[in-house]
């Protein structure tokens, strides 16, 4: 499986897309028993990956003394729990905000980093460049957790810490997710023609006015699966911010919902209310970018 | 939904547009008194990226090294140079053979398991059926959602006296409440088998899509040659469709290697590791020394850091040969 450039992979999208409402009318007048197992079966994984989701929105709604009733569903659902779950006992309101400042700071700053890097690289060659695309796809290999203690290390030693972890988290999780920025950014702008920007700049455009409004916006695509990308891996990451962070009040969300664990009575309800917020936002963002992220997960490893 | 985005890649918004101030165009070639400032130009576009990962990559590998030759009391206060005692501690240490063989048997079973049951859903979800954009997306939630908050569902499904896995093993009659046998998480194998399963469970997403993204790579004339050479399908499989596989497989085998050997949160939120070590990987383990003994976590850092280097450079040597072959 070659890298695809955008414009080829939009291509094939379009050649894909295109025979497949003529097959969904024909299924639909004659569906073939084969069809109809293979539907079916698929039907079946899919509810089962979605099952674990549904209990999480149950028990999110379970009134509390019915929280611990062996039975699937409670008799009453308590839907007052989404609302209570706000209140300041919980932390669950700062942690929502903790978590957005970290999953945006990062994904600005990876945004930041990432574009002139995937550009230059993109257009030009030079020497150096196969040693750092090298290093890009080192980082990518590597993930906080293996490099935990010498994070956690070298922050608390440069004082970053005690300043505020959010800095830290933004830093960390830029630094996760450049690779997968890159390589995005990298295959999209390379199936922009270079001409493209050559006409602007005879135009009279300069480099970088040629670069904001022919090529980026022609690379738009990659850009925003760039973005939600690194803002959801942002939002959903654990152990770094469970290493940096020790004060309640600077923790995100996952910090947070670990810390409900510890408690002698877990406030499971409130708990799988504050997993639920933090989880459809994201499912409806990687839907979005679904069919692009393999690209940016594996471009690296097989260029 | 994505076919939008990505068929309509806009069109170039003001692209022909002339800047307003029209500087004399292709300035960038035409320069030789700048040449030495121009050697150094990419450092200007690639310079922001090297720096972010010389500060939360390379320094920490550096602090790493450092720290595991340190001595340093749990207070945090370094008192001196430790030789080399964190490794020797930690290798001294009588958790850690019961801790490396779970951790081979984690990361060889969920691996395994994801890989062989990806294969199979790719194919499924490779075939043309009504409905298949939504059986899709269902399947992208585990990938989407946060690890640590699906191990806590999976820790709370399993709860001995309320569980709803329990709840159904019960109206089986397989399971009474609160018996020692439903206390899932509470044994050391059986939490093992369950949080494996979860691992799996978070990694099929991703592999079935790359073994997809595979299997759409290959061109369907193949398939019409080898049914008028009149093979059989299950022939058509072996012969085309897994050869051809293989390098996004390989990728997907690595990427997941990756991740199962460094996965945190699963063991974490389901067991915390415990009781004592006896559901820990050397991940965990490092983590919770950290805790007390900030030098020894490190010296298992640089232990479990060896290891995930010499599986990139497996990796490396794999996709050359990979390369070469498809050469």
């Amino acid at each position: 499986m070659a890298v695809r450039t955008g414009t080829s992979r939009r291509l094939a999208a379009r050649k894909q897309a295109a025979p497949q409402p003529a097959a969904a009318r024909a299924d639909r007048r004659l569906p073939s028993l084969r069809t109809a197992i293979i539907a079916a079966a698929a039907y079946v994984v899919a509810v089962i990956f979605v099952l674990p989701y549904l209990e999480m929105l149950i028990t999110a709604v379970r009134p509390q003394r019915e929280l611990y009733e062996p039975n699937y569903l409670p008799h009453h659902f308590a839907w007052s729990n989404l609302t209570n779950m706000w209140g300041a006992a919980f932390g669950i309101t700062s942690a929502v905000r903790v978590s957005l400042e970290i999953a945006g700071g990062a994904t600005l700053l990876v945004l930041l980093v990432a574009l002139p890097a995937a550009y230059y690289t993109s257009r030009h060659r030079f020497r150096g460049r196969g040693a750092f695309l090298l290093l890009v796809l080192a980082t990518q290999m590597l993930q906080p957790t293996a490099l935990i203690v010498g994070i956690y290390k070298e922050f608390l030693d440069f004082g970053l810490l005690n300043l505020n972890p959010v800095w830290s988290l933004i830093l960390v999780n830029a630094g996760f997710n450049l690779a997968f920025a890159v390589w995005i950014l990298n295959a999209y702008i390379g199936s922009i023609p270079v001409e493209l920007e050559q006409a602007a700049m005879v135009d009279g455009s300069t480099r970088l006015g040629a670069l904001f409004r022919v090529t980026l916006p022609l690379a738009m695509p990659g850009v925003v699966t760039a973005l939600i990308f690194t803002f959801i891996a942002a939002w959903n990451e654990f152990i770094s911010a469970l290493a940096l962070t020790t004060n309640g009040s600077d923790y995100p969300l996952t910090v947070r919902l670990d810390s409900f664990i510890g408690q002698y009575t877990v406030d499971w309800q409130h708990l799988f209310g504050a997993s639920l917020v933090a989880t459809v936002p994201v499912l409806i963002l990687f839907a979005l970018i679904e069919r692009r992220v393999v690209g940016g997960l594996t471009a690296g490893s097989i260029r | 939904m994505s076919d939008i985005t990505a068929a309509e890649p806009g069109p170039p918004a003001g692209a022909p547009e002339p800047g307003p101030s029209a500087r004399p165009p292709a300035r960038g070639p035409a320069r030789p008194p700048r040449r030495r400032l121009a050697a150094l130009e990419p450092l200007l576009w690639i310079g922001p990226a090297i720096a972010l990962i010389a500060v939360v990559v390379l320094w920490p590998i550096v602090t790493m090294v450092q720290t595991s030759f340190q001595n340093i009391t749990p207070l945090g206060i370094t008192i001196g140079s430790a030789g080399l005692s964190n490794f020797s501690q930690v290798f001294k240490n009588p958790n850690l053979p019961g801790i490396l063989v779970r951790t081979v048997i984690w990361v060889a079973a969920a691996v395994a398991i994801t890989m062989v049951i990806s294969l199979g859903l790719a194919q499924l979800y490779n075939q043309r059926f009504p409905g298949r954009r939504f059986a899709r997306w269902a399947i992208i939630a585990p990938w989407a959602a946060s690890v640590m908050m699906t191990a806590l569902i999976f820790r709370w499904v399993l709860q001995p006296e309320n569980g709803v896995v329990n709840v159904f093993l019960h109206q089986l009659g397989l399971v009474r409440f609160n018996s020692n046998q439903a206390d899932w998480l509470g044994r050391p194998d059986s939490a093992l088998v369950w949080m494996i399963g979860v691992a799996v469970f978070v990694s099929l997403p991703f592999t079935t899509y790359v073994l997809l993204a595979g299997l759409q790579s290959i061109p369907d004339e193949l398939f019409e040659a080898a049914r008028v050479d009149g093979a059989s399908s299950w022939r058509a499989y072996r012969r085309i469709t897994l050869p051809l596989l293989r390098p996004a497989f390989l990728v997907a085998l690595v990427i997941n290697l990756m991740n199962v050997f460094n996965s945190f949160p699963i063991i974490w939120e389901m067991t915390r590791g415990g009781p004592g070590y006896e559901t820990s990987t050397t991940t965990v383990f490092m983590y919770d020394l950290k805790g007390t003994f900030v030098g020894q976590a490190a010296a298992m850092s640089i232990v479990n850091f060896t290891l995930v280097v010499i599986i990139v450079l497996v990796f490396l040597r794999l996709n050359r040969w990979n390369r070469q072959e498809a050469a």
